[in-house]
């Protein structure tokens, strides 16, 4: 997690600076807003890892705190893992499923609806609503242990 | 429709997981969640849509090759180029890269079961099929295609200029893609950041899967600024809102009232702060697809790994500041602060240029297809790049900006991406995707034509350009000497036509006379190389240890790793092949290196 995290804030800091550069060389609010978008896109998950990255190595918060559940580095973070220590349960994958189809479909004809006719939006609407219930339905089923 | 566990057995193996008994046919493929067969739907229909945009290219110069031409009417030319543009930019090469060639090759390379997000990478094809019909339904409405170009620019693309149905398709087919495109960065992010393989880190990812994450973020920065823009465009269309028109904002004494008005410049802005991320978008995959290449075909390791990845996120980050190098000519824009963040985007190029042809220095070539494809890559993006480079210089562009010269030096960056590497990708994982071979004769006369009609067409557009034949005219008169420019680019877009249409000959010899791949017909380095051709369902039945950036490599050649890691076990010099002494595929004291199903090549 460590390396996620370092290139996730490197975004932040990267478009932090430019974003403050660009504002008191332009003074051009479009871009400017554009950029700080940019760098909260790394600041929210940057700090999300670093913060399980800290929590996996027995800290409870980012710097301060101790918690006694410490999990470790991750196998895939480690080079001298060995494939043998990951074993155990990857993810469960949907083996196949008719709703994203469905969800498109829908999402298809109530874009069609701006262009067409706003009839065409009930078709839309209805297509990804039964897309939606479905493939909730079907998470929820799923063969979980 | 149960969820399949994937469980990740001690000693190496991933147990083997039958399916459940699913649909067939035609519902198999309307239900599937498997990367693979997503990335190949996705790799057809991009590719189809080429041919498509490629035809309407070929009018385009047909128009051209005489002054006056009469082939087609002005309003079937602003359509032609209209939709030759959109199809090709956003249907064809961001598709064909983070939706074919990523969503199959990068699960494998990282060596994960699936996609993160398998339902939501299925409705991102789904989007994208949709967002594509409804982009060539243009063709079937009254008033035709979009025809205010790829970039459409207010006011043009307000109401009063492009009141037609087609225009209206043109932006919700993007806002389809675009949610196709972010849905995809995410998944790719997810699952490079969570579904790697032990012993798989960030830094011994394949230089292809770090560009595809570097690529992901950079989707995710501009597609929804795209998304936006476009919408505020349809409220500005049929809603009434005047964020871009610049029409019926003035008061009876007939002076503008500046808060009745919109912003035609702002357009250019949002546009350009997708448009300039997505032009590397475009470009960072296939970048990728070359370092790929060069190092399997040199018989090497890639040379500057790290300067490698750390090349690709300067082009990144750099990528995003430099939007309105675009916008020069409309004197709105900060002329220093984005022509000096132009220029700097040289640097981390140059050094990728340098480490790629480090990589092949005193390599032991093979000139297969995929090579040189590559090879044709680095010429035509290096002619791009440096009229890029001089595009970024203010008094250069001011004088080119609207003439052929931009025109040629965007189609070599493009065609030099998407196209050369991009079809280099194509050539290099097509064994690995189909279980055979392509005809590797027929694939050098598609590239030989295709180089040589590649510089036949452009090398003219900048004579022409310098020449000062503006950009989109459909018509151009007698006597500036622009004809005979123009004739030779026409010959050379034939020749690629002709090109591609060997490609096709090589598919249908492919399919009609199989000739069996093997698992690792290359010889290659990554992890995709492991498994068979093609991949069973979830990819792996087991795995090598991975102990460097090229564990395939490693595990077939013993006798020469990567590197020699310093931990006792999983030497590869000292207990055979990795797996040591816990199982797994070993074979006691190591030099044969050879696992069930594993051919050693």
């Amino acid at each position: 997690m460590k390396v996620e995290s370092a290139f996730l804030l490197g975004i932040a800091t990267f478009f932090g600076v430019i974003s403050i550069s660009y504002w008191f060389t332009s003074y051009e609010d479009g871009g400017t807003m554009m950029l700080v978008g940019a760098t909260a896109l790394g600041v929210l998950p940057g700090c999300y890892y670093y913060f399980w990255h800290r929590r996996f190595r027995g800290s409870k918060y980012f710097f301060w705190g101790k918690t006694d559940r410490v999990v470790g580095t991750r196998p895939e973070d480690r080079d001298d893992a060995r494939i043998e220590d990951g074993a155990g349960v990857i993810s469960a994958f949907p083996g196949s499923s008719v709703w994203p189809f469905v969800f498109g479909s829908g999402a298809f004809v109530f874009l069609l609806a701006f262009v067409f006719g706003v009839w065409l939006a009930a078709v839309g609407i209805s297509l990804i609503v039964t897309a939606l219930v479905g493939v909730t339905a079907e998470s929820r089923r799923g063969g979980r242990h | 429709m149960t969820d399949v566990i994937i469980p990740q057995v001690a000693g190496g193996e991933y147990a083997h997981v039958h399916e459940e008994h699913g649909p067939t046919g035609l519902m198999k493929w309307i239900t599937t969640t498997d990367h693979k067969v997503i990335g190949m739907s996705y790799m057809i229909t991009s590719v189809a849509l080429f041919y498509i945009a490629g035809l309407l290219a070929l009018g385009i110069r047909v128009q051209l090759t005489t002054p006056h031409g009469t082939f087609i009417s002005f309003q079937q030319y602003n359509e032609l180029f209209t939709m030759h543009g959109s199809i090709m930019m956003y249907l064809f090469a961001g598709p064909f890269a983070f939706g074919g060639l990523a969503n199959y090759i990068v699960p494998l390379q990282v060596g994960a079961p699936d996609m993160a997000f398998p339902r939501l990478n299925a409705l991102s094809y789904w989007l994208y099929l949709g967002g594509s019909i409804m982009m060539l339904m243009g063709f079937g409405v009254a008033g035709g295609t979009a025809d205010f170009g790829w970039v459409a620019y207010a006011p043009l693309s307000t109401s009063t200029y492009t009141p037609g149905l087609g225009e209206d398709l043109w932006i919700m087919a993007l806002v389809l893609t675009g949610f196709s495109a972010i849905f995809t960065g995410v998944n790719l992010i997810a699952t490079i950041f969570y579904l790697r393989a032990p012993g798989m880190t960030m830094f011994r990812m394949p230089i292809f899967t770090w560009n595809m994450l570097v690529t992901g973020i950079l989707i995710l920065i501009a597609f929804p600024v795209l998304t936006a823009a476009l919408v505020m465009l349809f409220c500005d269309r049929h809603f009434g809102t005047k964020i871009y028109a610049v029409t019926g904002c003035h008061t009876t004494a007939g002076i503008v009232d500046a808060h009745a008005c919109g912003s035609a410049v702002l357009w250019q802005n949002l546009f350009w702060f997708f448009g300039h991320p997505e032009v590397y978008i475009l470009a960072l995959p296939f970048f990728g697809i070359a370092t790929e290449i060069f190092p399997v075909f040199s018989r090497k390791p890639v040379f500057g790994y790290k300067g490698m990845v750390f090349a690709t996120m300067s082009i990144a980050a750099l990528s995003t500041g430099v939007w309105a190098h675009h916008m020069f000519t409309t004197g709105t824009v900060l002329l220093p602060f984005f022509s000096l963040m132009s220029l700097l985007i040289a640097v981390p190029t140059g050094i990728k240029f340098f480490n790629w042809i480090g990589t092949m220095w005193r390599g032991q070539l093979v000139y297969t297809t995929p090579m040189l494809m590559s090879i044709g890559f680095l010429f035509a993006f290096l002619m791009g790049g440096v009229t890029g480079v001089m595009l970024a210089s203010p008094p250069i562009d001011f004088f080119v900006h609207t003439t052929y010269f931009v025109v040629a030096h965007f189609h070599q960056v493009l065609f030099g991406t998407a196209v050369f590497a991009g079809f280099a990708g194509f050539y290099y994982w097509y064994p690995k995707m189909f279980g055979r071979m392509l005809n590797d004769r027929l694939g050098k006369v598609h590239f030989v034509l295709l180089f040589v009609g590649f510089w036949v067409t452009f090398i003219p557009q900048y004579v022409l350009g310098l020449h000062g034949m503006p950009r989109r005219v459909a018509s151009y008169p007698t006597g500036l000497g622009w004809q005979s420019w123009n004739i030779a680019s026409t010959i050379g877009a034939f020749m690629i036509a002709t090109s591609f249409m060997v490609l096709l000959v090589n598919v249908w010899v492919s399919w009609r006379y199989p000739v069996p791949a093997g698992d690792n017909p290359w010889d290659a380095h990554t992890l995709e190389w492991f498994t068979t051709s093609p991949p069973p369902h979830h990819n792996y039945t087991h795995l090598p240890q991975i102990r460097s950036e090229r564990p395939t490599w490693d595990y077939n050649h013993p006798d020469a790793p990567t590197i020699l890691h310093r931990h006792g076990p999983g030497h590869p010099n000292g207990h055979g092949p990795y797996a040591g002494d816990g199982g797994g595929p070993t074979h006691g004291n190591g030099s044969a290196g050879v696992a069930p199903g594993v051919p050693a090549t």
